[in-house]
């Protein structure tokens, strides 16, 4: 069964880095659903969020591959469960006067923002996991979604322990 | 046998100098700590001092524009010797030949562009066999990058996937580290190539060369040292296994850990198969050396692992050409996996006790486990050596004379193994030249047997001799090619010729793309389509013509008298190099074989014999060889010859 896997991935701040990791990806014939890439609170360590879409036993085989990366540092799974997982939209959604007020209503159910108003349309912002954010689009589509942009997954642990913390020496 | 015409060289073979002691800069910059530090050197000049400092002393290169400021302080340097050679292919085959014969870390240099493009091929194939060499490459200058410039080409981005790792350079001042990096990387964990670009501007820039520099690689830290509890494990199943054999792979060559193999090897009495990357690591003469498993394996090699209850496997990788179709293989078997390459464990098979540690380290904690858990008590092994024995009388190795009158090849290639003898290196191409140089010589010592297993590389055999030529300069280095493989790389010769470099290149001449030509006979109902070199019946090249023309001796030898006389004439030839066209026939196959994508239980020892290992009881069961044809057909629908 093809099942997701969310990767925190702890990299060198190298130029070529991002090239390396998703090189290897699609060479050993890995299907990356997700990747987002940022720095961290440590200076020349950037954090990468992969979702993978694999079985189980060809994740450990990624993993493996991943840490023979010179660059990595560090892998760990996030396992929903234990963690925070957060995607980022914006969406501009049609929305003359006649049916403003009803997108206003699916924005505030949300706990999404207005960002960009204009008499034709409304720009949205709304962070949340995979399923809200699937489940906003399934709202608005009816007004007519002229632009969206989605980020990639970051994720993070629950409780006090940090992934970061000792690994860069 | 033929010689022809001796002709003058041009200018006599120079003598390799011998690496003379630096007497060209005083050790001031040296103070008692070790610490180097010489100010107002170019990025080039640290570049080789680097070189020197990382115990280099050879390199394999061509320059160019972009890398042409290095090769100004090359000129002076008296620690590192360069070797011109003629195409860059060539440069990055002898630095692999020259790591495999001694284990050092061999070195490749080329300009930017095309000339780092033709180090794409032995980049690759040092990748796959996990050889230790830095490639140097030149870069354009850092303005011009990413503009198409001339002679411009993203080598870093272009060898990714085919490096353990590689860096651009653009800072003179981190040429040392680069460098330090590239060595370390390289030659330590598994090891592999690393490829270090470095700018054009960098190498004309003015720095301070700093000895050694720190390394600055927190991602990078190889696990050697087995884990004591899976080292136990091990020694259990070890000495419970009543059907054990040691799967040995190139990592026990890498490890240098030969001695420590024949200690655990002896004191278990457990079967030992070593793979194609592995031969000399234990000896083919060694009573428990059962051969090399796999496609082309022996009988007894491929019997062992498909029927054990145990594999002990150290240092190997299970590769697609030993495993065959992996859901058959080795049914029975229980797995042992140690490798220092965590990714190789479970890649392919799962192992029951994996092992991630150096092989070296993993046998002296083996031997001292296994000894202990003796005292235990051991499996009878009486049957499982009464079969294995029950093959090895059955299916010994060998071959036919050909029919039509020609030369076996087999037999061309085991007497140059009996002439030349143990103590000799051989390096061969790839094709069944390679298959019968892997059955038919007799490989006693570690590091004598030198081939492109895992890429596969035709004109591996002509570079890697000349690399290891110059890294044994004492030995007897024999390449053992093919007419196909030879006509992809023989320009080396040239630089054998001119540089002193005098190695023993034999010609598997059957005029044909041999191993093609020998799927193109078993299964694409025997139409040759362009396999013919024409090596035979238009005599083009004229190999000991062409062999002539670089400088070298050129002999030939046709029939089976003339095969002694004309190896023992090459043997005695050392101030140049010799090439022997041996005339072979082009009829002669690779047995035994299991066809690709089928299972091991499928080998057939002959052409007409399968030794059956499905039965309980060992019996060969003759097909007559229309079945046999049909059938291997029938089970090989994906051919990748």
């Amino acid at each position: 069964m093809m099942e997701k896997h969310t990767l925190s991935v702890l990299v060198e701040d190298k130029p070529g880095v991002l090239a390396r990791v998703s090189g290897l990806f699609s060479r050993r014939g890995f299907n990356i659903a997700s990747l987002a890439v940022g720095p961290t609170e440590q200076a020349g360590v950037s954090r990468m969020t992969i979702v993978v879409s694999v079985e189980d036993f060809p994740l450990e085989q990624v993993t493996k591959q991943l840490n023979k990366l010179v660059h990595v540092i560090k892998i760990v799974e996030l396992e929903p469960s234990q963690s925070v997982q957060r995607e980022l939209l914006l969406v501009k959604v049609r929305a003359d006067g006649t049916v403003r007020g009803q997108v206003l209503e699916a924005v505030q159910l949300f706990r999404a923002k207005v960002v960009d108003v204009a008499p034709e349309s409304l720009t949205i912002e709304a962070t949340g996991t995979a399923d809200k954010i699937t489940a906003l689009l399934r709202m608005l589509e009816p007004f007519g979604i002229r632009e969206m942009v989605q980020s990639g997954m970051v994720a993070v642990g629950r409780g006090p322990r940090s992934i970061t913390a000792a690994t860069v020496r | 046998m033929t010689t022809a015409t001796p002709r003058p060289v041009p200018g006599p073979p120079k003598p390799a100098p011998p690496p003379s002691p630096r007497t060209d800069r005083s050790d001031s910059g040296r103070p008692d700590s070790g610490r180097i530090e010489e100010p107002s050197l170019t990025g080039a000049q640290a570049l080789v001092r680097s070189l020197e400092e990382a115990g280099c002393e050879v390199v394999f290169g061509i320059p160019g524009g972009a890398i042409l400021p290095a090769y100004d302080p090359l000129l002076d340097s008296t620690r590192v010797r360069h070797v011109l050679v003629r195409h860059e292919q060539g440069a990055g085959h002898a630095a692999t030949g020259y790591a495999q014969a001694n284990g050092k870390v061999g070195v490749c240099m080329a300009t930017s562009g095309p000339g780092a493009t033709n180090l794409i091929t032995p980049l690759a194939d040092a990748h796959m066999d996990s050889v230790p060499i830095v490639a140097i490459t030149g870069q354009v200058a850092k303005p011009l990058i990413g503009t198409d410039a001339f002679q411009e080409a993203d080598i870093t981005g272009i060898t990714m996937p085919v490096t353990k790792h590689n860096m651009l350079v653009t800072d003179a001042a981190e040429i040392p580290r680069a460098i330090a990096e590239a060595f370390h990387l390289a030659s330590t964990g598994r090891p592999g190539p690393v490829l270090v670009d470095v700018s054009k501007d960098a190498l004309q820039a003015k720095t301070t060369f700093v000895w050694p520099p720190e390394l600055r690689l927190p991602g990078y830290r190889p696990t050697t040292r087995p884990h004591g509890k899976q080292i136990r494990e091990a020694a259990k199943l070890i000495c419970a296994a009543r059907r054990p054999v040691l799967y040995v792979g190139g990592g026990v060559l890498k490890a240098e850990a030969s001695a420590e193999l024949l200690a655990l090897a002896e004191l278990t009495n457990i079967p030992v198969a070593t793979t194609l990357m592995a031969l000399g690591a234990f000896p083919d003469s060694h009573p428990q050396h059962v051969g090399m498993p796999g496609m082309h394996g022996k009988v007894s090699a491929v019997g062992a692992l498909q029927k054990a209850d145990l594999l002990v496997a150290l240092g190997s990788r299970f590769d697609d050409r030993v495993t065959g179709q992996l859901a058959t293989f080795a049914p029975g078997a229980k797995v042992v996996h140690a490798d220092i390459d965590p990714a190789e464990i479970g890649k392919n098979r799962r192992a029951d006790v994996p092992i991630v540690g150096d092989c070296k380290e993993v046998l002296v904690d083996l031997l001292a486990a296994v000894d202990a858990e003796r005292r235990n008590g051991t499996a009878d092994l009486t049957e499982w050596w009464a079969q294995i024995d029950a093959w090895r009388a059955t299916y010994p190795l060998g071959y036919d004379w050909p029919d039509d009158g020609s030369l076996s090849p087999q037999y061309v290639i085991q007497r140059i193994g009996k002439i030349a003898g143990p103590d000799a290196i051989y390096a061969a191409g790839v094709g069944q030249h390679q298959m019968w140089a892997a059955q038919f010589i007799g490989y006693e010592k570690p590091r004598t047997w030198l081939n492109s297993g895992g890429l596969g590389t035709m004109g591996y055999s002509v570079p890697a001799a000349m690399g290891a030529k110059v890294a044994c300069p004492d030995a007897v280095v024999w390449a053992i090619d093919g007419d196909g493989c030879f006509q992809m790389t023989n320009q080396e010769l040239a630089t054998c010729a001119i540089e002193g470099i005098p190695i023993k290149v034999a010609v598997i001449n059957n005029g044909n793309l041999g191993m093609v030509r020998q799927w193109q006979n078993l299964f694409y109902g025997e139409r040759y389509s362009q396999t013919n070199l024409g090596t035979h019946k238009y005599r083009i090249p004229d190999f000991p013509l062409l062999a002539e023309s670089m400088g070298c001796v050129g002999l030939r030898a046709e029939s089976r008298d003339e095969v002694d006389r004309t190896i023992r004439q090459a043997m005695e030839i050392n101030d140049r190099p010799v090439v022997v066209d041996f005339v072979v026939g082009a009829d002669a196959q690779v047995w035994p074989m299991v066809a690709a994508g089928t299972g091991n239980d499928q080998l057939m020892a002959a052409r007409t014999i399968r030794p059956l290992f499905d039965g309980d009881e060992l019996n060969a069961d003759v097909d007559t060889e229309a079945d046999v044809t049909a059938a291997v057909n029938e089970q090989s629908q994906e051919q990748d010859a």
